[in-house]
């Protein structure tokens, strides 16, 4: 059923305070607000606190999207923070062929072994993050990276998400984070 | 069919509720805080600090004094809100009671959540089940437009001066309170011609005095009562004139007291309420696809229960699984216990396989909802009473 509906399923991992959840609600509103689709996004529900581990989800597809259950088989994976490998099992469920999208200064070699049937993809977001935005909070920089990985979206909706989502004084900032980390993928 | 001004926001069933308050212009608000009710409040403080709302906002100590403000706020002839969730829906409920006898009409909005103990802040709907015979009508909405929409409705439904009692808009929590969605906000004009300034049937008046928290005996406590029973009864015609009107404003059907989904011809019906029956609804696509003869019927209204239309469907099916995200403790679940009165001296009724689940945020996964329909398929018509706990 999700295949015949072209669902993407995006499970974001990262830690309290990293900006995981407003990540999800961005990736969402870009695909919702301006390509037209139906999304949904929605934070892990349990208890958060700054520093542990967390998840957030997004939904994306071209019909009305009703089922409410959480995510287990995601097609799509982000992790804001590579400490984050020893921790938790961030491949747990994943559909054969998943991206994964990974922030950290190591190249995908030099990770844990993860299994052959994932697509893996490493950013160094801290960087891009802390040059354009002052701050380490790397959700922009890595729904840019998310968009030269994967296509999922447009980045020109990721740059009206931005702008719609976030406060008009760190708008412009968190967009050039974003086409950073777009370009560094995209090897442009 | 959006209406020409209406615009279209990437916001949490929450946020539109918020979003209803305001364009039902609300003329005061008076809430506690309690999660996961506490965001829709908090963007109606925003809304009215940003001078978006012309709103007073009471902060009250208790959710007893937030209702008790709500009810003088209609006695003086004026619109009101509240919201809240479980312990604070629970710490309400002598008002609640007070509000319907006195045919108050009200409008809360509960995001149903565990009650403790167990302590839980997840969801389930323990808390409104509870309320049920309060007197008040009790609406279950799937998505975050559902509840907007329901919101709006529920001012005339309540107004209505053939109902003139309290409504109950129920959402559920975190799957649908917390989970941003595509959420078409209508544009107040609109909204001002469905819904006109409230006109009451009494308000207090100095200059002409006389009680409104009356006391009363023997016939003249029934004959009260009674006239309650007709206006909640009565209550079930206004929910579906309110929601066809709507539809033909706005463009979005919500079929009344209950919706069928794909019911033609099904052997086996899964009976819900809330935002589960969103998953329900792909549970029952699919199943359909695999040549299973099953449906979803999606109880919106819990109180006026709808029995005649619940009859009609289920004497046409084998069998009935009935999810309940609550327990009547010794007994079962209250919507399998409702359905199976409903049913009372039917020749040949179903099979009712109740099921309890979803409790306290527990997750009731495509799997599981293909579980209780395949259970029912199999199930004969007659069969002795099933009840089953499905979350362990």
């Amino acid at each position: 059923m999700n295949q015949k509906r072209h669902l993407e399923e995006v499970r974001w991992h990262g830690r309290g305070g990293q900006g995981a959840v407003l990540g999800a609600s961005m990736l969402g509103s870009a695909a919702a607000l301006y390509e037209g689709k139906y999304a949904v996004s929605f934070p892990s529900f349990g208890a958060e606190r700054r520093g542990a581990p967390v998840q957030a989800f997004t939904r994306i597809s071209d019909h009305a999207i009703r089922t409410r259950s959480q995510i287990y088989h995601p097609t799509t994976i982000i992790v804001l923070d590579d400490s984050l490998l020893s921790v938790v099992n961030i491949t747990d469920g994943a559909q054969d062929g998943a991206s994964i999208l990974i922030n950290t200064r190591k190249s995908a070699e030099q990770l844990p072994k993860m299994p052959a049937s994932l697509n893996i993809t490493t950013v160094d977001a801290t960087a891009i993050a802390r040059e354009f935005i002052g701050v380490a909070i790397v959700n922009t920089a890595m729904l840019g990276a998310l968009v030269g990985a994967t296509g999922i979206v447009g980045l020109d909706s990721i740059e009206k998400a931005i702008a719609g989502t976030l406060p008009e004084k760190i708008v412009e900032r968190n967009i050039a984070a974003a086409q950073a980390a777009y370009r560094k993928i995209r090897g442009e | 069919m959006a209406t020409e001004m209406s615009t279209r926001k990437f916001i949490t069933a929450n946020e539109a509720v918020a979003q209803a308050a305001k364009l039902a212009r609300v003329d005061v608000v008076a809430a506690y805080p309690i999660t996961p009710q506490t965001s829709i409040v908090e963007k109606i403080a925003k809304y009215i600090a940003d001078g978006e709302m012309d709103a007073d906002y009471l902060k009250v100590e208790s959710e007893h004094s937030a209702l008790t403000a709500c009810m003088g706020v209609r006695m003086a002839g004026a619109r009101a809100f509240t919201s809240t969730s479980s312990q604070g829906l629970e710490y309400m409920h002598e008002m609640l009671a007070y509000a319907a006898g006195g045919r108050y009409p009200l409008v809360l909005v509960n995001v149903c959540r565990s009650v403790a103990l167990p302590w839980s802040i997840w969801g389930d709907q323990q808390d409104a089940i509870q309320q049920r015979d309060t007197g008040w009508i009790q609406i279950f909405t799937e998505t975050g437009q559902e509840a907007l929409d329901m919101v709006l409705q529920a001012y005339r439904i309540a107004e209505d001066h053939r109902v003139l009692l309290p409504v109950m808009v129920c959402l559920d929590s975190f799957i649908q309170s917390h989970t941003e969605e595509l959420v078409e906000i209508p544009d107040q004009a609109t909204v001002d011609s469905f819904l006109p300034r409230y006109d009451p049937v009494v308000t207090l008046d100095v200059d002409n005095p006389y009680s409104i928290s009356v006391g009363g005996f023997g016939k003249h406590y029934a004959h009260w009562r009674e006239e309650q029973q007709e206006a909640a009864e009565k209550a079930a015609g206004v929910i579906v004139e309110v929601g066809d009107e709507f539809g033909r404003i706005f463009g979005r059907h919500y079929r009344g007291l209950i919706e069928e989904y794909r019911c033609d011809g099904a052997e086996a019906v899964l009976f819900a309420m809330g935002a589960v029956t969103g998953t329900a609804r792909d549970v029952v696509d699919e199943m359909r696809d695999e040549g299973k003869a099953v449906g979803l019927v999606k109880v919106r209204a819990f109180r006026p229960f709808p029995v005649e239309l619940l009859r009609k469907v289920a004497s046409q099916v084998k069998a009935a699984a009935v999810l309940d995200r609550d327990c009547s403790w010794g007994y079962e679940g209250a919507l399998a216990t409702d359905l199976k009165a409903a049913l009372y001296g039917l020749s040949s009724p179903p099979a009712i396989l109740n099921f309890i689940g979803g409790l306290a945020g527990a997750d009731v996964p495509p799997e599981r909802m293909k579980y209780m329909l395949d259970k029912a398929l199999a199930a004969e018509r007659g069969t002795t009473p099933h009840l089953e706990f499905i979350d362990r």
